[in-house]
């Protein structure tokens, strides 16, 4: 392929990534951005190009233990979740902005041991770092079919281009703000989105190698078992082998916790600690997937190259060679995301520790202190600027002058073993109070020498003199200081020696000087604070043991340095509202101190900002003694606010209770009201209709002409039988509802009551022309009281009667049996019950209730009582809008014993 | 000339009464079943006095009421609302509306004739 054309298509791609970064940042409060998808893959920048394409390579050379890098992450996983969330929220609550940031922390915020893991991440990255660069560059020069040199000069090397561009990828998205904790939403989106395109087009290149190139996963078996290493690409190599893989599981273990881009992501990134429930399934499925097809990539080039001199790209020399080239292309461009979201992670990550844990606490103190506010946060980012393109410059020398000549692989594990000499000083730490700085920094410091002449200096002294007599004879011929068998310790592979011996010493140092010094009192509060960091998060700014004597106004005056006026003001009106302090309080106590250098630890680290805001009040010396005892108080206090606390809410719930109690009695009281004034108002109409008539018939006895006379009386007869009526249902509801009503159980055929029922509403039916149907004939035997039956069925049907259509009136009754119970149904064809009165149409007088002054054209009581009836008959009733548009009213009854009968 | 009346009640039986009453009295006596009803008879007949149920289909007595009075054409009707509704808040909202007596049911015939009369 055309060099011109591989860099216009990168370019394009790297467009697509700057778009989706700046999407991301731009809508960073949807949901698309903020999701537990999202940070389970941004987990996934674990897979550079080391996994791309150096897994390949250690499957066709040495076999199958290029797995151990993924067995460890995932092994590791329920540990991790439970240490990560104690990290993440530690790190929260101080406002921790990377992994040196973080131990400094554990250890009283100490500024050396901040710069000592800075050091360390430098080195360990640095180097992994000019991998990828190393990586993109051979990848490249594969694609255009160009001889691999790096010797053609700077300006005419494509690698040095994407660095660059890298560069101010991070720069521009990385260094937007001067606090280091600000979420990167737009680096964490693209990383998710290329964490996704690696995955997809190394799986793309596994099946066609497996399933097109051969015949499937046992065809390259086959073949491949017949070639002579055989043996050694499938074991694991005996008791040795297995030590080997026991080591190498271990190291990827603590890289999941320390490298520093992973710190990154699942750490400072971290925005809700909840998203870890989907990443602890979803980041092992990433790896999983991943590693599917490494060995038949492995093996299929094997088979086909014959030897394995270019084994590491193999997934781009297969198709390329059998003429694929867009699937070559493919391959590349996914090995090009997984150096992206690596380079830009790491930098971002180490540009935050050169700034604030190497440049800012050695010498910019001073000047920030005289300078203003945009001043110094422009000079924060600037400083994190400088640093990215510094790193990244550094990273592409190491990569002209040394990795040339060493295989991928190597430099990563390189990386690994001096990152994992922070694992004593973050592990131990997090459990163990007595650690102290010292310990951890002589200890780094040892771990990180013996690698050195471990791994490190064979590794050189190969690359620059081309002998090995060093690595094979010791120093001087000192065959016990031989660097990759030491103390004549021989069966292990130059990493797990390396290890072995640096972290046994790093360990012994740490727990030696530990337990040998007495500690100084921050360090062991801040010990304290970490161990049992969920009780100390409730002691939040109570947890600094602190004392001395400090003013409000000099503190201001730091945080407006770096805050601004507008923000230090807000954040102060705040604190002393959260203690309920006055707003123009001029001493500061151990709560504000603390509470300002967590607010400055996001800008310029945790150690920098503690030495700022010393140098502005005067702290007295404590014992460590005091500081334990006046930390165990505030648990006590703690202890015994949460106890009132939880009494305190206990009264509350109950207050409560009781309030909806009364509410209820409220309820039922106005309901019983409503109820009377209702019943009254029923009562007074026929009565009102009796003494008009009555008044009439006395006053005009002897005027009134018969057949008027007649019709008075007729209507006192009317209102009487009404009166009597009413009176009737009322008590009989009253009856009903409070269970003091006998019925009278027979076992009997439903049919014959419905038939009946339905014959006593005909001759009013036929007056209004409307047509009543019974739809079915079997009977159904069961136990029921017939006369209360009869009431609900005549009750239905007259009000069916009352709504049904005014031309043609139709009812139907049907009935049946389902599941143990006979189902009733009246449907009418008139215009249904309105919506919005649905629920309400089986209270007592609903009518009333509901439409407060207009009149109810019945009783009221109807359909209450038909209610109350089917339900001490431990039935239902409903009603739904039918199909015609009209009304069913169903009621159901259960059938306890059942006989069938033909008629 | 005879005055004229209007009725409006929804149960017959009491219309009946108050009807033969008044007529007997002399006036003219129009009938109407609920609210809608009687604005059209009233707008039409423009009566001297309106007897108002409250509690009626459709459109209640109060609102009846309402409707009147926004209708330039019947500020000379006297309006006696004649209602179960018995309790303070009640009178009070209806002589609020603009009523000019609010009598209560069960009531005496003669009584209603006499304060009809009375305001007439």
């Amino acid at each position: 392929m055309n060099s011109a054309v591989l860099i216009l298509i990168i370019l394009g791609y790297l467009g697509l990534i700057f778009y989706i970064a700046f999407l991301a940042e731009k809508q960073r409060n949807s949901r698309w951005v903020n999701n537990p998808y999202i940070y389970s893959l941004s987990l996934a920048v674990y897979c550079t190009a080391w996994t791309y394409y150096g897994s390949v390579g250690k499957a066709a050379t040495t076999g199958v233990d290029f797995l151990t890098i993924y067995l460890g992450p995932v092994i590791a996983l329920p540990l991790w979740v439970i240490i990560i969330r104690k990290v993440i929220r530690i790190s929260k609550s101080h406002n921790v902005s990377s992994i040196a940031d973080f131990i400094s922390l554990r250890y009283g915020k100490n500024r050396s041991l901040g710069a000592v893991v800075a050091i360390v991440c430098l080195l360990a990255t640095i180097p992994y770092i000019s991998l990828q660069l190393k990586a993109i560059s051979d990848t490249f020069h594969i694609m255009t079919d160009a001889p691999i040199s790096s010797g053609n000069g700077v300006l005419d090397d494509s690698t040095f281009y994407i660095a660059l561009v890298l560069a101010v990828f991070a720069t521009f998205f990385g260094t937007q703000t001067s606090d280091a904790t600000e979420k990167h939403k737009g680096i964490i989106a693209s990383i998710a989105f290329e964490s996704i395109l690696k995955l997809v087009f190394f799986l793309i290149i596994g099946v066609y190698v497996t399933y097109f190139m051969f015949d499937g996963p046992s065809d390259i078996y086959n073949q491949i078992s017949t070639h002579d290493n055989f043996e050694q690409l499938t074991t694991i190599g005996g008791i040795e082998g297995a030590f080997n893989w026991s080591f190498m599981i271990a190291l990827s273990f603590i890289a999941i916790f320390l490298l520093p881009r992973q710190f990154q992501v699942t750490v400072i990134q971290n925005t809700r600690v909840k998203h870890l429930k989907k990443a602890i399934w979803l980041f092992p499925l990433y790896l999983l997937l991943f590693n599917l097809f490494v060995i038949y990539i492995a093996w299929g080039g094997n088979i086909i190259n014959g030897d394995t001199a270019q084994a590491e790209y193999y997934s781009i020399l297969l198709p390329l060679n059998n003429g694929n080239i867009w699937l070559a292309l493919l391959v590349f461009l996914g090995g090009f995301s997984a150096v992206i979201s690596m380079v830009v992670v790491s930098t971002l990550a180490l540009s935050t520790m050169v700034s604030n844990n190497l440049i800012i606490p050695y010498g910019f103190l001073g000047r920030f202190i005289q300078g203003q506010t945009d001043s110094n946060t422009q000079s924060i980012k600037n400083i994190r600027r400088v640093s990215i393109f510094i790193i990244i410059a550094l990273a592409y020398l190491f990569y002209i002058s040394f990795s040339v000549q060493m295989p991928l692989i190597s430099i990563g594990l390189m990386a690994f073993v001096i990152v994992a000499q922070l694992a004593p000083s973050f592990f131990i730490g997090l459990y163990w109070n007595r650690g102290s700085a010292k310990a951890s920094i002589i200890g780094i410091i040892i771990g990180v020498l013996i690698t050195i002449y471990t791994f490190i200096l064979p590794f050189t002294i190969e690359a620059i003199t081309g002998s090995t007599s060093f690595t094979d004879n010791g120093p001087w011929g000192i065959e016990l200081f031989r660097p990759q068998a030491l103390f004549g310790l021989d069966f292990m592979s130059p990493t797990a020696n390396a290890l072995l011996w640096s972290m046994t010493f790093n360990l012994l140092a740490y727990l030696i000087f530990s337990l040998t010094s007495k500690g100084n009192y921050r360090e062991r509060n801040f010990a304290e604070i970490f161990i049992d960091s969920k009780n100390f998060t409730n002691l939040q700014d109570n947890a600094l043991v602190w004392k001395g004597e400090a003013y409000v106004e000099d503190i201001r005056n730091v945080l407006r340095k770096f805050l601004g006026e507008a923000r230090t003001e807000r954040a102060l009106t705040l604190f002393f509202r959260k203690y309920d302090l006055p707003q123009d309080t001029q001493m500061a106590d151990a709560r504000l101190i603390n509470f300002s250098e967590k607010l400055l630890a996001a800008n310029i680290g945790g150690a920098s900002a503690q030495i700022l805001i010393s140098n502005v009040v005067k702290e007295e010396e404590i014992s460590l003694v005091e500081v334990l005892k006046i930390l165990e108080e505030s648990k006590k206090t703690i202890d015994s606010n949460k106890l009132l606390q939880d009494k305190s809410n206990e009264l509350t719930s109950l207050a409560n209770k009781l309030q909806e109690a009364n509410e209820e009695l409220r309820v039922k009281d106005k309901q019983k009201d409503e109820f009377l004034d209702t019943v009254a108002h029923e009562l007074k109409t026929p009565l009102t209709g009796i003494r008009a008539s009555t008044e009439l018939l006395i006053d005009d006895l002897d005027e009134m002409p018969d057949e008027v006379r007649y019709q008075f009386l007729t209507n006192i007869l009317q209102d009487s039988d009404r009166l009597a009526r009413l009176i009737n249902n009322i008590l009989d509801f009253e009856k009903l509802s409070t269970g003091r009503t006998d019925l009278d159980l027979k076992y009997q055929n439903i049919a014959k009551t419905i038939r009946d029922a339905c014959a006593s509403a005909q001759s009013i039916a036929s007056q209004k022309n409307c047509e009543i149907i019974i739809k079915n004939k079997s009977s159904i035997y069961l136990i029921y009281d017939e006369d209360r039956i009869t009431q609900v069925l005549t009750n239905l049907l007259s009000n069916a009667l009352k709504f049904a259509d005014e031309q043609q009136g139709e009812i139907e009754v049907s009935y049946g049996r389902q599941k143990g119970k006979v189902l009733v149904s009246v449907v009418d064809n008139g215009t249904g019950v309105p919506d919005e009165d649905v629920k309400y149409i089986f209270d007592k007088f609903f009518q009333s209730n509901h439409q407060n002054r207009i009149k109810p054209s019945g009783s009221g009581f109807g359909l209450a009582i038909s209610k109350q009836i089917i339900e001490v008959h431990k039935g239902e009733i409903w009603y739904l809008k039918n199909e015609k548009g009209g009304a069913t009213f169903t009621f159901s009854l259960p059938i306890e014993k059942e006989k069938k009968e033909d008629e | 000339m005879s005055k004229k009346i209007v009725i409006v009640d929804d149960e017959p039986n009491i219309v009946m009464s108050l009807e033969y009453a008044f007529k007997k009295k002399g006036f003219q006596v129009f009938i109407a079943r609920d609210g809608e009803e009687a604005f059209n008879t009233i707008s039409r007949e423009i009566p001297d006095a309106i007897i108002l149920d409250i509690m009626m289909p459709k459109v209640d007595g109060l609102e009846t009421l309402e409707r009147i009075k926004r209708d330039p054409a019947l500020v000379q009707c006297k309006v006696v609302f004649l209602s179960a509704k018995n309790k303070e808040s009640d009178i009070k909202a209806g002589m609020d509306l603009g009523a000019d007596k609010y009598l209560i049911k069960p009531f005496s015939v003669k009584k209603v004739i006499s304060e009809v009369e009375e305001l007439l």
